[in-house]
C-alpha cells in the first residue's frame, strides 16, 4: 500500500496546466518545433487551445497525508472519458452533453436522522475545512482506472457538523436531474435521479471524500461539477456525481446501478479482484492511456485503511 | 438506366469500388492509429470498432440474397464472398486486439476466459464458426464439397450473426439501442429467408397439380 506522506508539492505546483490540458498536442509541437523553426508560433496555438479547453477556477489547496504516489492520468483523458448516464451513455458524451449544465447557484440538502438538518450553498461547502489535495486511485467496474487529483474533504466533517442520530445507519446520496438539461438520460437504461448509499461508518471513514475540484480547479461539468463524492476503494459508481442530497437513515438505501441489475453491482461494490462480475473477470484493468492490463488490487490498494470496515463478513456475498 | 446498372455491377469496377469501400473503415483505423488519435482508451476503441464492423459487414453479407431476389439484380451475388471475407478480416482484427492487450497473447489465459464468460464464449464460438467459411470460400472448394453440401456449411454464417449480436447485447451495461438494433436487423434478414422458404416449399405442390404439358 503506498500511501505516502506529502512530498511538498501539489499537482498544480508540478505541471503547468497547458502542458496537461493537451498532452498529445503538447508533444507533436514540440516535435514540429525540432523540425521546424516556428517554436514561438506553435507554442501560441497550443496555449490558445487550452484555455478554451475548460474554464476552471483555480483553488487554493493543502497537501493532505491520502495520497498515493503513482503517475497522475493526462487531464484530456479525465475530462473526455466519463460515466456520466445522465448525459449520455457513451465516455465522449458527457463532454460534449454537459456544457450548458448550469451548477450556479447550488445547494446540498443534509437530512434525515441528524440533530439539525441543513442545506449548504456550494460556497458554504467550500469553505467548511480546508481543501485538500488528494492523489486517489480510481477503478471503473469496467475494468480502466485512472489516477486523479482531487480536491475536497473528508464526508465526515459535514456529516460530525450536522451530528448524526443514533439511529441513523447508512448515508443517502441524490444527483441532480432535469430531463431537460439531460435528454440523452432517456436512453440509457438507468432510473433517475441517479442514487447511492453507503453504510455511516464507511462513510465517515477519511478516505471518504467530498469533492469539488481536481487538477488545481472546480470541477468540469462532465466530471460531476459542482460536488461529488470519490470513494476510491470502491467501485467508480459509487462516486456519485452533481449532489443535491445527502440523507442519514436507518435502512439500506437503494442504489441505481443494483436496481438496474442487482446480480451485477452490489450495494457494496468494493473492488475485489477475486469476486469477478457475472460478465467479466475483475483480476485485472487498464490504466487509460496504456495498452496492456494490470493486477487489481484489493480494496483498490486501499486494503490498510478500509478492511477492517468488513471484518468477518463475507465477500461474495455482500459484494 | 438498369441495363447500364446491372452492366456496371457485372463488371470489374464494381468489384473494385465495393472493395475500397470496404476498406475504408481499416484505413480510418490505421489514419487514427497513426496520429494517436484513439481517444483515452485506445484498446476499447479498436475493440469496439472492429466489432461494430464486423457485426456491419455480416448484415451486409446476409443482405445480398435479399436484395438480389427483391430487386431482381442477380448481379449482386458477386460481391458476396467480398463482404463475408471483410467480415472475417474484421472479426480477425477483434479477435487479436483481445488476444494480445487483454490476455497479453497468453492463450491458457484466454481459454480460461472463454470457458468462464458467456459473453466471451459466444463471441469466441462465432469467431471459429466463421474459420471453415473463410477458408472454404474459393471456388475450388464449392466444387470440392459441392453445391448443396458447400451451401449447407455457410449457412452457420446465420448461427454467427445471432451469436455476433448476442455477444454485443451481453457486453452492454445499460443501454442496449445498438446491439438491439444489430439484432432487428438480423432478425429481418432471418426472417425473410424463413417465410422465402416456406412460400417456395408450397410452390412446387401447386405445380405438381397442373399439367405438365399441353396435350
Amino acid at each position: 500500500m503506498l500511501i505516502k506522506k506529502p512530498t511538498g508539492l501539489t499537482f498544480s505546483e508540478t505541471t503547468p496546466k497547458s502542458v496537461y490540458v493537451n498532452r498529445r498536442n503538447f508533444l507533436r509541437g514540440l516535435g514540429i518545433a525540432g523540425a521546424a523553426t516556428v517554436v514561438g508560433q506553435r507554442f501560441a496555438s497550443i496555449l490558445s487551445l487550452s484555455t478554451s479547453v475548460q474554464a476552471g477556477t483555480k483553488l487554493a489547496t493543502v497537501k493532505s497525508a491520502y495520497t498515493v504516489d503513482e503517475k497522475i492520468s493526462s487531464y484530456n483523458d479525465v475530462t473526455h472519458y466519463n460515466n456520466f448516464y445522465e448525459f449520455g451513455s457513451e465516455k465522449s458524451d458527457p463532454a460534449k452533453n454537459a456544457q450548458n449544465f448550469k451548477t450556479i447557484p447550488w445547494t446540498v440538502s443534509v437530512e434525515g436522522d441528524v440533530k439539525t438538518p441543513r442545506k449548504f450553498s456550494l460556497e458554504e461547502i467550500m469553505h467548511l475545512a480546508p481543501l485538500e489535495e488528494r492523489i486517489y486511485r480510481h477503478r471503473c467496474v469496467e475494468r480502466w482506472s485512472i489516477v486523479v487529483p482531487w480536491i475536497g474533504y473528508s464526508l465526515s466533517t459535514i456529516l460530525k457538523l450536522v451530528e448524526p442520530l443514533p439511529t441513523a445507519k447508512y448515508v443517502a446520496f441524490q444527483s441532480f436531474y432535469d430531463l431537460r438539461v439531460m435528454p440523452e438520460s432517456r436512453f440509457t437504461g438507468l432510473d433517475y435521479p441517479y442514487v447511492e448509499g453507503l453504510r455511516l461508518d464507511e462513510a465517515m471513514h477519511p478516505l471518504a471524500l467530498l469533492c469539488v475540484g481536481m487538477y488545481g480547479e472546480t470541477l468540469p461539468n462532465q466530471d460531476g461539477a459542482p460536488v461529488r463524492m470519490v470513494i476510491p476503494w470502491k467501485y467508480g459508481y459509487k462516486s456519485i456525481k452533481s449532489i443535491v442530497k445527502i440523507k442519514l437513515q436507518g435502512g439500506e438505501p437503494p442504489t441505481s446501478w443494483n436496481r438496474q441489475s442487482s446480480h451485477e453491482y452490489g450495494f457494496y461494490s468494493n473492488v475485489n479482484p477475486n469476486v469477478d462480475h457475472p460478465r467479466w473477470s475483475q483480476a485485472t484493468e487498464r490504466r487509460l492511456g496504456e495498452i496492456f492490463m494490470h493486477k487489481t488490487l484489493m480494496f483498490n490498494g486501499y486494503a490498510d485503511q478500509v478492511a477492517s470496515l468488513y471484518a468477518g463478513m463475507d465477500l461474495k456475498k455482500f459484494h | 438506366m438498369l441495363p447500364l446498372l446491372r452492366k456496371f455491377l457485372a463488371g470489374w469496377w464494381a468489384k473494385a469500388l465495393v472493395f475500397s469501400l470496404a476498406l475504408l473503415p481499416f484505413l480510418r483505423i490505421a489514419w487514427r492509429v497513426h496520429r494517436g488519435n484513439l481517444t483515452a482508451n485506445p484498446v476499447e476503441f479498436l475493440q469496439h470498432q472492429t466489432g461494430d464492423w464486423t457485426l456491419r459487414f455480416l448484415i451486409f453479407t446476409l443482405s445480398i440474397t435479399p436484395f438480389r431476389k427483391l430487386l431482381d439484380l442477380p448481379e449482386l451475388i458477386r460481391f458476396r464472398r467480398m463482404l463475408g471475407l471483410f467480415a472475417f478480416f474484421y472479426v480477425s482484427l477483434h479477435f487479436l486486439t483481445y488476444l494480445g492487450p487483454d490476455q497479453s497473447f497468453n492463450f491458457a489465459g484466454m481459454w480460461k476466459d472463454v470457458v468462464k464468460r458467456p459473453f466471451i464464449t459466444v463471441g469466441f464460438a462465432a469467431f471459429l464458426l466463421l474459420i471453415p467459411l473463410a477458408l472454404t470460400s474459393t471456388a475450388g472448394w464449392i466444387r470440392r464439397l459441392g453445391g448443396k453440401r458447400w451451401q449447407a456449411l455457410h449457412r452457420s454464417i446465420y448461427v454467427c450473426a445471432c451469436l455476433g449480436v448476442i455477444h454485443y447485447y451481453w457486453l452492454v451495461k445499460s443501454d442496449i439501442r445498438k446491439p438491439v438494433f444489430y439484432g432487428a436487423l438480423v432478425a429481418i434478414l432471418l426472417v425473410w429467408r424463413a417465410v422465402n422458404r416456406l412460400i417456395k416449399r408450397k410452390a412446387p405442390a401447386v405445380a405438381h397439380t397442373t399439367p405438365l404439358r399441353a396435350s
